[in-house]
């Protein structure tokens, strides 16, 4: 029997190509001021020739490679987007087939930006429900596919990216490093953030996605933390989705982090990659070992749906 | 109830806290976006602290029809 489940290592992938606010305004009515202020974005990554498959592959593969585990112990996989153009097979099983897991449960989510945390959940409750032993987890996006670069509004918000967690279960007896989930969703809200059509485009109502995001969230975040017995005063670091500096510092505001804690502001130089933002950062924080390995690290992903989903996690 | 004159200081107070408006510069002919430089989302943080301060609620849908103080201070007055 498990008593749950753990985070065994994370990788995480960027392409090459750096974007810039100023490179923005060769094409764009904006400025890297307003951009800054606004937002909190410098810099992000944008995709030529990778697909979303693509770079959910490499995340997974460093993943993979930093666990120990190698691709005969996978037996589920999931791939938390929504921004894949192609539909079938799904992004799941072509990350699978690059990385020659033989025949793993193997499924797309979208929950658009708190998808990580979504995914996260599942696979800690396929885990403990005995579905499945070992987990490879994704959260990766090619936003630049269903972003309209003529407009200034969106156009300076999103990037491309993916991270990457393998979990395993944790033996009776010792404890679990996935706390449980919280999650959720708005739906009468739903049409405040929109990826619709036949060639779709990103857009959104700001004022309204922003208000929701600073005033309500901040609750079930603190929820999250209290079903994993932690209190927030406790936490290494606070991991949420990067869409925007102010959203972030609005929740920090109302959770009761202590001082020491880190509060990880990717987005700065990755924008917003919708659900690769929190596996990406996370991932960061690790390779840089700026936190250290058991301690508590509350993830809480939120955006369209609107939907929301957060856990504590002991980092790997 | 609230004159407008005090829900004009109260908003005064709102708009430097969260938007660091200089509080005289604050008048109910003043336009929030064109005077007093207060970007859109700056003008959410000040409508959510509004909603405290003055026990009123000020819907998603109301927030743009507040082009000035005087709009805000009119709305408050009539449903605080």
């Amino acid at each position: 029997m498990v008593a749950g489940s753990r985070i065994v290592a994370m990788g995480h992938y960027q392409p090459s190509r750096v974007v810039t606010n100023e490179d923005l305004t060769k094409t764009l009515d904006t400025n890297d001021e307003w951009i800054r202020s606004r937002v909190g974005i410098a810099e992000r990554r944008i995709a030529d020739t990778e697909t979303v498959a693509d770079m959910a592959g490499f995340a997974a593969e460093k993943a993979l490679a930093a666990s120990g585990l190698t691709a005969a112990d996978i037996d589920l996989v999931i791939v938390a987007t929504c921004s894949s153009i192609d539909r079938c097979p799904n992004v799941a099983t072509r990350v699978a087939n690059k990385l020659g897991i033989a025949a793993p449960a193997a499924y797309d989510l979208n929950t658009a930006c708190s998808g990580f945390s979504y995914a996260v959940g599942s696979a800690d409750h396929a885990i403990r429900a005995g579905a499945a032993r070992n987990a490879i987890v994704i959260g990766a996006e090619k936003l630049s596919d269903v972003t309209d670069w003529s407009d200034r509004k969106t156009a300076v918000l999103f990037g491309d990216g993916a991270g990457a967690a393998v979990m395993t279960g944790v033996p009776d007896g010792e404890e679990p490093g996935v706390g449980p989930v919280l999650w959720g969703s708005a739906p009468d809200k739903g049409d405040v953030l929109r990826i619709e059509g036949w060639r779709p485009y990103i857009e959104q109502e700001g004022q309204i996605v922003f208000r929701w995001a600073t005033t309500e969230l901040a609750p079930f975040a603190i929820e999250a933390c209290r079903r994993a017995g932690v209190d927030p005063s406790e936490l290494a670091a606070f991991v949420p989705h990067q869409a925007n500096t102010r959203i972030i510092d609005g929740i920090v505001k109302r959770l009761g982090l202590s001082e020491n804690a880190i509060v990880a502001k990717d987005l700065v130089e990755s924008g917003n990659t919708s659900a690769a933002s929190v596996p990406l950062a996370l991932s960061k924080l690790i390779e840089r070992r700026e936190v250290p390995s058991g301690a508590p690290v509350l993830l809480f992903g939120f955006g369209g749906g609107l939907t929301y989903a957060g856990q504590v996690v002991r980092c790997p | 109830m609230a004159t407008r004159e005090e829900i004009t200081s109260g908003l005064a107070e709102i708009l430097e806290e969260v938007a660091g408006v200089n509080q005289d510069d604050v008048a109910e002919g003043k336009s929030f976006t064109d005077d007093l430089d207060v970007d859109s989302l700056s003008m959410v943080e000040v409508v959510v602290a509004a909603e405290e301060k003055f026990g009123v609620k000020i819907p998603d849908n109301e927030v743009q029809n507040l082009k000035t103080v005087g709009d805000a201070v009119t709305y408050i007055e009539a449903n605080a």
